[in-house]
Formats: structure tokens, C-alpha cells, sequence
């Protein structure tokens, strides 16, 4: 049965959805956002979506309890909850909305007016689904639809009056029962793999991995959006770069020099051999100061991107964090070079507020 | 729809509950499952309401304790002749038979309680009447400005006089003629039986005197409103510059206010009148062998106590029964009090049997801020182990303050008066002669919530349409918010100022 308080439900998670993007810079920024996730959900703290009153100071009311305890045994913790009026008011906190990761893209393509991802055409790929579509009276005992063959003996039991409502037993027969039907679904398949890329040298302090991290949260939950599937793979690199799990890549402790090409050669090492791009849709994204080691790695560098990488993947962004010695010369060097490539994005993130805009930058070409 | 089994238990208590001596309102009980009870819940009760998101607010709070086993209702039952009761599908037998009698006693409250007495008892149709009018009024204005505006009334919502109901007021055309002639009324003087006499009897001073009372009058008359208001909805209705359907959904918003205000005044002797009914009717009556420990769990829950938070159901019932066995045992009167021997007082018992007599007298005239008022007593309390409890600066803890009868009265009683909101009174209507609004706040030893307060205020602005005034004492200071602005899309914004 639909309820009638679905209308008013639905306008109060409008009015929170609203109240989200309405601060989503704010959330963006803070990545205590990203602590609070679930498996598909995020708990967002909305501030006041209540409606306000004149009303008592919490703090300075007290109020009149029942049980055992001498004067100055603490009864409970402070803040807000109303609770010492007598039990007539409900409590009053700042609303802890949950949202589907999905919910939470939405809300980012709209408000910073990201583009809808067009997949490469790879639709000659199909996989199969399958889904329940209805109830047949024949099928595998596996499927069998308990309530409704249950309720179709019961029908027949009261029809032919064998139904003894002091002693209701039910035994259903082969005529009654029900299965459920499977159909087997074809959809186009688009793979993507995004491969992330962090400098992880001397220079990349705590401060410059918060903010990579922030960053790439918020296009993970893009992507993740945009496609059904996605795999992401992690590459770390100082003067030499190695693939890693997610969790050392946002742990691992800073060393070392920075030779940009090696994580470059490893990220075409990996295309090459496990995602071949007229299957996958590819994204990469790479974070660094920009204090490449020599000029000769980057024109290396150069190449590799424009004769390897850009040719092959969906999208490469390259951003650069700006750090306690100052932002790099990799980042004009790109510009320089390969200012003409579509699919090449750069951006310059200076701090965590930038991060907004960053994203805005790399996601706002839809490739 | 309710199950021929139900119906039979139904039958049962209904005529326990009325050899008992209650009197109630025909009740129509329906069995909802849990979803639907959550909606009717979100709802206030009513299945027909207008459309605001609140109720949704209302119902995925409602439905998430319900989801994690936090809270759950198992019955609701509205003031309404006939009244409407919900009871929970899937509930044991023995939890209906509990509500049932449960059920009666608010019925019986609901109809004989003072305070209900001028309530509209066709609610039930009366909301679907407002609902069909707010529908109206967005299908012409947009749904975003009707909500809106929603919004603001609800702000105010509570800001009625909760005793304006049963105050007779003199309104008849002959005060106006009066006002009117107020103007040219002349200065009492005693009568002197001779001119010569005329100094002695009518002083100088006491002509100025008498001259002066009359110039007093004029001013008050002018004054506007004449007398403090506290129905601050009333006021603005009648004053406030906004559009017939504005002004409509006001009156909505006000008359759904004075229905909910009894409820919230007789809160502890509603909930504690109907369970000390279903605990007296399903343990003299109803209750089977095999049935008593699932009644006495279900019981025990309903009446079970926390620290810090003050069961209605259970300070309720409690006191029904203080006063029961009291006026049974004629433990009351002058002699009584002026007792001495502790022992003595113990083992009163005049064998008066009132008791029963007394519990359907206070149903009937009490609220609960009189009923605690004369009923709490201090052995009572003892009994109970009632506290009142502060908040602690320096640990941020809410810890037991006292446990000193007279403090622990003053609290209870603080906190029901009123409904335990602030007393909130329109004292000027015409403040400076600008038209702006001027209202106070009747501080009695606590502060108000200083940023809902502002964002109060912002919302009264947008009713009243001129900078509103609120005066208060915040931390033993007198202060005055306005809020002002607004014009050519100006943010409206408050400020403050200490007085003196």
C-alpha cells in the first residue's frame, strides 16, 4: 500500500538533499565526511531542519527525575537533549541524514554541473543479469515462491471447505504451487579502471595526502556513480613507483626524490598488460608537487603521455599540490607541451579549499 | 477492522470499564500495521492531514527508532466523539487487551476532563477540512509559498493563551460606545450639599487627582492592545498586514494549536489515569493464569523509569493511587496535617472509602499543574525518590541537584506551566508610534534558547512586515532583539541591545 505520508517524506529528503548542496563546499572540504561511510551510505550531519521555537536554554533548565542516587550523581550528558520537560518534548539534534553514495553524486553532478560520462562505445560487450519478473506455476523447487503457494492452498482449501479455522492446517498440492520467474536481462557492459597516481617524495608532507585523498573520494564517488562497475588501482612513486592497495596509499610515509616517469611507465605497464583500452574505459589521475628530478624526465615524461597514455585512456588529470616549498615547474611543462590534447586536464590545488574547484576542473569534461 | 476474537475482549472490558463507573466517547478501534501506525503517528494521530514536510520529518525519525528497536507504539487514540483508537498489528493478545482498557480510560479522560471540555470533539473532519483548504490555497499560490509560509506560522504555533478557551469575554458594541465617551467623561466629584462646602469636601488636589485617574485611562485606552496579549497568533490575525489565505492558514494553525493544548496540560493525569484504569481492569478482570507474566512485563515496561526523565504513565498512575488510598483511609484535612505522631500518621485510617470518589472528581477538574500542586506530598516524593536535577558547567553532565521536597515542587510546577514553554506576551502594537511590534518575555528564572529565539523573531518579521521587538534577560540582563530589514532583498537581521 503507498502511503500518504510518502509526499511529505519525499519533500523532506528534497529539502535535506537541499540543504546538502547548499553546504557541499563545506563538505567537501571536511573529510570527517568520508570517516562517517558505510558500506553504500553516508551519514550526514544537516544542521537544523527543524522548525524553531521560543523555547528554554537546555543548559540552564535542568529539570525533575525519578531513582536512586545521591546529590551530584551525574544522571546523563549535556547537549540539547531536552528531555528534563516532564517527557513532553521530543528531543532536539542535529539531524544525522543518511544518503546513498549515489544520492551524495547526484547532488555533486548537480551542483557543480558535471556532465554525464559518455562511455566509449564498447557496446558490442554485453553482460548478462538476471532478474525475477514474475510468478509461473512451473519451475526449479530452488524458486519456489513460499507466500504464494501457501496462499493459493489456503484459496483452494476454502473454496472446497477442508479449511478448519479451530485447527488451520495448510498442505499445499503440486496444483498450487507458485515459482518465481527468472528472466535473463542484457545489458551493454562498460568496464573502467582509474588509476590513481601520488608523488610520495620528500615534499608531499600530511597535508598534501589529505588533500589527495579528499579528492579522490569525491571522484571515486563520481565514477563509481557513472558506472556500475569501476576497479581502481593505486601507484605510489618517488624516484621509483610501485602498485599498492588503497590503504598504503594514503599511509605511506614520504622519502626520497621524484622521477615522474617512472610512475608513468608503470601506469602504461599496467595498461598494456591487464586493460586493454577498446574494452575499458580508462581514467588517471596523478598528484604531485611538481618538482620533477631533471628536465630530461620530464620531456620523458612528455612523451610517454603523448605517444603512450593520452591516445589510450578516457582521461588523464594531472593536479598539482602546492606544498611547503612551493609548486613545481612540472605543471607549465604540461601546458606548454600539450595544451592542445582534450582529454589532458590540469589543475593547481593550492589547499583543501581548492579542492572543489579542482574537481570541478576534472570532472567537467564528461570524456 | 478488528478480528472477531479482539471484538470479544473489546465487548469484555467495555463493560468492566463502565461498572467501574467510566463514562467515554464510543470508540472505533481499527488494527493498523506498523507502518501505517508511524504515518498516523507522524500525523498527530489524524489520517488526513494538510501536506508539510514536518510529517515527514516526524515520520523518518519515528520509523528509524522503530527500525533499530528503540521505541515502539503500540496504541494511539484520538479526542474525537466517537473516538478513534489504533491498535498494533501483530501484538499479542494479551498487549490488546492492555491497550483496550488503556484506550477507555483516555476516552473517559477526554470527555469528562475540564480542559478538554471546549476542544472540537469533530476533529477528525475538521483537520480534512484544513487539508482540503491548505491543498486549495497551493494549487492557487504554488507549493513552495504555502510552505513557506507553513513554516512561520509553525514557528509560532505555541505562542496561544492556553486559558483563553474559558474566558468570557465582555466584546459587545456598548464598550465601544463607552471608549468612545471615555474621551469626554467628566471628573467625579463628591456631592457637597452647599456651595461653600465645595473646597472642603472637593480639595484642589483631590479635583487634580481625580482629573488625572481620567487623563491615565485615555492613555491606556489608546493603548494597543489594551492589556498584555499572550494569544499572540490572535493578535496577528486580527493585526497584521497579510493576505486573506495567509490570514486563513493562521487561523488553521491556531485552531490545531488550542486542540493539541490540552493534551500537553493534562499530559501526567491522561496517561496516569488510563493506566491505573488498565492495570486495575486486566488485573481484577481480564487477565488470565497463563496471561499474567506476559501483562506484568508489558506493565512493568510501560512504567519503567530512567534517570533524568520523568514517566508521565508512571508519576500518573502513582498519584491516582496516593489519592485514592488517602481519601480512602482519611488521611487529609486539618487533623491529619496537624498530626505529630509519625506512627500515628502511619497507620491513619478512618475508613472513609472516598477514594474512588475523589480519583473521578480530580479526572474531571484537575490539569497537571494543579493536580501536582495539591497532590505531590512530601512522602510521596520520598516514596518515589523524585529529584530535580541541574546542568553541570564543568563536567558538561546533567547531575542530581536536590532532593529537597519544596525544590523538587517549585521544578515540576515550572516546568508544566505553560505547557513548559516561555510565557511570550504582545504588549505593543504600535511601539514609537511606528507601527512596530513590541513583545516580552516573562522571564522566570530561566533563558530562552538565544538562537532559535532570533530565528523566531525573523519569522514574526515576516508576518508583521515591521521590525519586531523582543524583550528579555539574558544572563541577568535586561535585552531587546529587533528584527529588522528586509526591504529590496535585504537579508532581515537581529540585533540587540542591553537595556540600562
Amino acid at each position: 500500500m503507498a502511503l500518504k505520508i510518502e509526499q511529505d517524506w519525499g519533500r523532506f529528503r528534497e529539502i535535506v538533499r537541499g540543504k546538502v548542496k547548499q553546504n557541499l563546499r563545506k563538505y567537501i572540504v571536511h573529510s570527517e565526511l568520508i570517516g562517517k561511510k558505510g558500506k553504500d551510505l553516508v551519514s550526514i550531519p544537516v544542521p537544523q531542519v527543524e522548525i524553531p521555537h521560543f523555547v528554554h536554554s537546555p543548559e540552564k533548565s535542568g529539570g525533575v527525575g525519578q531513582g536512586q542516587g545521591e546529590v551530584g550523581t551525574p544522571i546523563g550528558i549535556g547537549e540539547g537533549d531536552g528531555d528534563g520537560h516532564a517527557g513532553n518534548q521530543p528531543g532536539q539534534h542535529i539531524l544525522e541524514v543518511e544518503l546513498t553514495l549515489e544520492e551524495l553524486a547526484q547532488i555533486l553532478g548537480e551542483e557543480l554541473e558535471l556532465p554525464n560520462i559518455e562511455p566509449k562505445g564498447k557496446k558490442n560487450i554485453k553482460s548478462f543479469s538476471g532478474r525475477y519478473t514474475g510468478v509461473h506455476t512451473a519451475g526449479p523447487e530452488s524458486l519456489r515462491h513460499a507466500r504464494r503457494t501457501f496462499r493459493e492452498a489456503l484459496k483452494r482449501q476454502i473454496t472446497s471447505g477442508s479449511y478448519d479455522p479451530i485447527n488451520p492446517v495448510i498442505i499445499p498440492i503440486t496444483e498450487d504451487k507458485r515459482y518465481k520467474l527468472r528472466e535473463t536481462v542484457e545489458e551493454p557492459a562498460y568496464n573502467a579502471v582509474v588509476i590513481y597516481m601520488m608523488d610520495i617524495s620528500g615534499s608531499m608532507g600530511s597535508e598534501q595526502k589529505e588533500i589527495v585523498r579528499v579528492e579522490s573520494f569525491w571522484i571515486d564517488t563520481w565514477l563509481r556513480y557513472q558506472y556500475r562497475d569501476i576497479e581502481t588501482k593505486y601507484i605510489v612513486h618517488d624516484a621509483v613507483a610501485r602498485e599498492v592497495d588503497r590503504d598504503i596509499f594514503f599511509r605511506v610515509r614520504e622519502s626520497g626524490g621524484t622521477i615522474i616517469s617512472s610512475a608513468y611507465k608503470l601506469c602504461r605497464k599496467m595498461i598494456e598488460e591487464r586493460y586493454p583500452p577498446d574494452e575499458w574505459n580508462i581514467y588517471a589521475f596523478h598528484f604531485s608537487d611538481g618538482d620533477n628530478w631533471s628536465r630530461d624526465d620530464t620531456h620523458e615524461c612528455i612523451e610517454i603521455l603523448e605517444e603512450d597514455l593520452l591516445p589510450k585512456v578516457n582521461l588523464f588529470c594531472y593536479g598539482q599540490v602546492e606544498s611547503p616549498y612551493g609548486s613545481g615547474q612540472f605543471f607549465y611543462d604540461l601546458e606548454d607541451h600539450l595544451k592542445d590534447k582534450d582529454n589532458l586536464v590540469l589543475s593547481k590545488i593550492a589547499n583543501k579549499d581548492a579542492v572543489y574547484d579542482s574537481i570541478k576542473q576534472f570532472l567537467g569534461r564528461g570524456g | 477492522m478488528i478480528s472477531s476474537e479482539l471484538q470479544k475482549c473489546r465487548e469484555e472490558i467495555e463493560i468492566h470499564a463502565r461498572e467501574y463507573g467510566l463514562d467515554f466517547f464510543d470508540v472505533i478501534f481499527e488494527v493498523i500495521d506498523f507502518e501505517e501506525m508511524n504515518m498516523l503517528a507522524s500525523y498527530g494521530g489524524f489520517p488526513v492531514r494538510y501536506p508539510h514536510w514536518r510529517f515527514g520529518m516526524e515520520y523518518e525519525r519515528i520509523s528509524k527508532s522503530y527500525t533499530y528497536g528503540l521505541h515502539k507504539i503500540y496504541e494511539m487514540v484520538i479526542n474525537n466523539n466517537p473516538s478513534y483508537a489504533y491498535l498494533l498489528k501483530g501484538n499479542t493478545v494479551i498487549d490488546q487487551k492492555l491497550v483496550i482498557a488503556h484506550v477507555y480510560g483516555h476516552s473517559d479522560f477526554f470527555k469528562n476532563n475540564f480542559w478538554f471540555s471546549e476542544t472540537n470533539r469533530k476533529m477528525l473532519d475538521e483537520m480534512a477540512n484544513h487539508a482540503i483548504r491548505i491543498r486549495r490555497y497551493i494549487d492557487k499560490y504554488g507549493y513552495e509559498e504555502v510552505e513557506s509560509f507553513i513554516d512561520t506560522c509553525l514557528s509560532i504555533e505555541d505562542l496561544i493563551d492556553i486559558h483563553s478557551p474559558f474566558i468570557k469575554r465582555q466584546f459587545d458594541k456598548k464598550s465601544f460606545l463607552e471608549a468612545d465617551e471615555g474621551g469626554r467623561k467628566p471628573i467625579s466629584k463628591l456631592r457637597s450639599p452647599s456651595e461653600y462646602l465645595e473646597d472642603y469636601i472637593n480639595p484642589p488636589d483631590f479635583i487634580e487627582w481625580q482629573r488625572k485617574k481620567v487623563e491615565d485611562e485615555k492613555i491606556k485606552k489608546k493603548k494597543f492592545p489594551e492589556f498584555p496579549e499572550r494569544d499572540v497568533l490572535l493578535f496577528l490575525l486580527e493585526n497584521a498586514q497579510i493576505e486573506e489565505w495567509q490570514k486563513d492558514i493562521l487561523s488553521i494553525i491556531r485552531e490545531e494549536s488550542y486542540y493539541y493544548a490540552p493534551q500537553i496540560q493534562t499530559k501526567i493525569m491522561n496517561e496516569g489515569w488510563a493506566a491505573y484504569w488498565h492495570s486495575k481492569i486486566l488485573t481484577e478482570k481480564i487477565v488470565t493464569d497463563k496471561e499474567i507474566i506476559d501483562y506484568a512485563d508489558h506493565h512493568a515496561g510501560t512504567l519503567s523509569t530512567r534517570p533524568g526523565v520523568l514517566n508521565p504513565y508512571k508519576l500518573g498512575m502513582e498519584l491516582f493511587r496516593d489519592i485514592e488510598d488517602r481519601w480512602n483511609k482519611g488521611k487529609f484535612g486539618k487533623e491529619y496535617e496537624e498530626c505529630d505522631d509519625i506512627e500515628a500518621k502511619r497507620n491513619w485510617d478512618r475508613n472513609l472509602g472516598l477514594g474512588r470518589e475523589k480519583i473521578f472528581e480530580v479526572r474531571r477538574l484537575y490539569n497537571d499543574v494543579t493536580f501536582i500542586d495539591e497532590f505531590l506530598t512530601e512522602d510521596f516524593c520520598r516514596e518515589h525518590g523524585l529529584f530535580t536535577y541541574a546542568y553541570n558547567r564543568s563536567t558538561g553532565m546533567y547531575e542530581i541537584e536536590s532532593r529537597d521536597f519544596k525544590r523538587i515542587k517549585e521544578k515540576l510546577l515550572f516546568m508544566l506551566t505553560n505547557c513548559t514553554r516561555p510565557i511570550i506576551e504582545v504588549v505593543e502594537g504600535n511601539y514609537m508610534n511606528r507601527g512596530e511590534l513590541y513583545i516580552v518575555h516573562r522571564h522566570e528564572g530561566v533563558d530562552l534558547k538565544l538562537d532559535w529565539a532570533k530565528d523566531v523573531l525573523k519569522q514574526i518579521f515576516k508576518i508583521w512586515k515591521r521590525p519586531v521587538h523582543l524583550e528579555t534577560v539574558v544572563d541577568g540582563k535586561l535585552r531587546v532583539f529587533t528584527a529588522e530589514g528586509g526591504k529590496k532583498g535585504k537579508e532581515v537581521e537581529v540585533e540587540s541591545f542591553l537595556v540600562r
